[in-house]
């Protein structure tokens, strides 16, 4: 019944969302944000533990859909043993992605989002945990919300 | 008004252009009239013959079209009267909506009548509309909100309480009249009877009913009764605040400007009685018009067989999903309102609605503007399934099947 809608719930998206990589608090932990989704409710918080400006190791709360928590699992695994500059580049590839379907460079797994955008109203679960991981890098435990982007 | 006993639902369908096509690939099931409701030819003819013929300015012209604008533009006041059993159509406000009405007592009635100490009571189940003017209000002034708590997924108020949140301090009861997230049905007219006799002054929250089933003001016992016209086959951008003549009287006005004016000088202003002193400016004129023969159009079928309609699928759509495994369904499991609130188990509702999207069948999913309820039941969202009497159990059947292919595609 639902054949069309493989490209947002692909498998490897179906597999992170029902059993999330890092779902974990860290304690202690080198820098941490809220991500919140006011439209859904949606809430989740990133950990970051930092080797100077590399992520030694990164990891998620909260609940959320299937795509804000597969992102989330995808992104903490991305993240582990990348630079600040490496996040940076790659959140600006996987924004685009995300709101446009194209896809610059190599995304690696990252790619199963490329299809989001023909669904509008999901991009926001998308990303979210995105818009938490750069608030974390920037060290602000301020609270981060989706509501920057547009719909 | 006659109204004819068995309405032949399945004609009353072939009134709504909108419902006739297709969806992704499937015919659409339309369950998300608790957001807004589908429109009538009727309805959507109005609004063209009142633009194609009569389009004018109102209560200010002199030539024939302003004349007739006018007198559509009161007629329909007229008519919303009689819509509520209103004592009089002086008592009819035109607002933007339900939020806009309830914010127009929040912001004079309530800056007139309420200081610190005093109490807005308030009940658990409240949309964000009855229940952020009144944070806002309660902020300025100094006065605290109380809540009549809801005992859980039930959705039911433990009105046991009623009486001793009634306090002396109490100078507002604010109550919804069915709840949209849960679609409990308050008894109002006993709530509104308790506070009365304290000589406390009520507002109830008609969005969700007014267009459901035979609302009669005056039976209630109200003060303020609030509703909006999209929810009951009007325009989007309609809405109405009845109030009672002695209370309006009392009220300062809200914005200034043309209409609610009976003279002007540089440093001081009278004002027009009600309802016109709380009609600033240029209203919309089209949208008194629309809801006009949105009104007609239910009262010939009917709100007391709509009201049968609704609970008739909404039993029927509550029994079929009591039935499956893994569902955590809301609100009374008798005497509910026309929709059923439910949570799939490991599924989330935003993913429940866009599969059900894909399947043709349009629910709502999220925390429905009353997040304080969904936390204190302790969930972010719901899926919700909310019907009007053009909806038919053959589609109640679809959703059912879909929610199980749901369950299905999240398992496989």
């Amino acid at each position: 019944m639902f054949e069309d809608l493989n490209d947002l719930y692909q498998q490897v998206i179906l597999d992170h969302c029902k059993k999330p990589r890092n779902f974990r608090e860290m304690t202690p932990c080198s820098c941490s944000a809220q991500g919140r989704n006011p439209l859904c409710g949606d809430q989740l918080q990133l950990f970051l533990d930092m080797d100077g400006d590399t992520v030694r190791d990164a990891s998620f709360v909260g609940s959320g859909c299937c795509i804000s928590k597969a992102s989330a699992s995808l992104l903490t695994d991305f993240a582990k043993g990348k630079t600040r500059a490496d996040i940076e580049t790659m959140f600006a590839s996987v924004h685009e992605m995300i709101k446009t379907g194209k896809v610059i460079g190599d995304v690696g797994k990252l790619a199963v989002f490329a299809g989001i955008y023909k669904y509008p109203a999901r991009v926001k679960c998308a990303i979210l945990s995105w818009h938490a991981l750069m608030s974390a890098l920037k060290g602000g435990d301020q609270e981060v919300t989706t509501e920057s982007e547009q719909n | 008004m006659s109204t004819p006993h068995h309405p032949d639902w399945s004609t009353l369908r072939e009134d709504f252009p909108i419902l006739h096509q297709q969806v992704h690939g499937k015919p659409l099931v339309y369950f998300d009239n608790a957001a807004t409701s589908q429109k009538p030819r009727s309805v959507i003819r109005s609004l063209v013959h009142y633009y194609e013929h009569d389009n004018s300015n109102v209560h200010r012209g002199i030539h024939e079209l302003s004349n007739r604008a006018t007198a559509g533009f009161e007629a329909a006041r007229v008519r919303t009267a009689k819509f509520i059993n209103a004592a009089s159509a002086d008592e009819i406000i035109f607002t933007r909506g339900t939020t806009e009405s309830i914010n127009l007592v929040a912001n004079t009635w309530g800056t007139k009548h309420l200081k610190t100490g005093d109490v807005i009571l308030l009940t658990e189940l409240e949309h964000h509309s009855n229940l952020v003017p009144w944070q806002m209000l309660a902020k300025r002034t100094g006065a605290r909100l109380v809540y009549v708590p809801v005992n859980g997924d039930e959705g039911l108020l433990d009105l046991s309480q009623l009486d001793a949140l009634l306090t002396p301090q109490v100078k507002l009861f604010a109550m919804v009249h069915i709840s949209n997230s849960m679609g409990t049905v308050n008894p109002v007219a006993e709530m509104c009877a308790q506070a009365r006799q304290r000589g406390i002054t009520t507002l109830v929250d008609g969005a969700q009913s007014a267009g459901h089933l035979p609302v009669d003001v005056q039976a209630i016992g109200c003060d303020f009764f609030a509703f909006s016209g999209h929810k009951i086959c009007g325009p989007t951008g309609i809405g109405v605040l009845w109030g009672r003549t002695a209370v309006l009287e009392a009220m300062p006005p809200w914005q200034g400007g043309g209409e609610m004016i009976l003279s002007v000088g540089y440093h001081k202003t009278e004002y027009k009685h009600a309802p016109h002193r709380f009609e600033a400016g240029t209203p919309d004129i089209s949208g008194p018009i629309g809801l006009h023969a949105a009104m007609d159009y239910l009262d010939a079928i009917g709100r007391e067989n709509i009201w049968r309609h609704d609970q008739d699928l909404a039993t029927y759509a509550y029994e079929q999903l009591a039935a499956l495994d893994g569902i955590r369904l809301f609100g009374p499991q008798t005497g509910r309102a026309g929709l059923v609130s439910f949570l799939l188990n490991d599924v989330h509702a935003h993913d429940v609605v866009t599969l059900a999207d894909q399947a043709g069948v349009a629910l709502r999913g999220g925390h429905h503007c009353t997040q304080p309820l969904m936390h204190k039941l302790g969930v972010e969202s719901t899926a919700r399934a909310s019907f009007y009497f053009y909806n038919t159990r053959a589609e109640v059947d679809r959703l059912v099947a879909v929610v199980k292919e749901i369950q299905k595609f999240f398992r496989g």
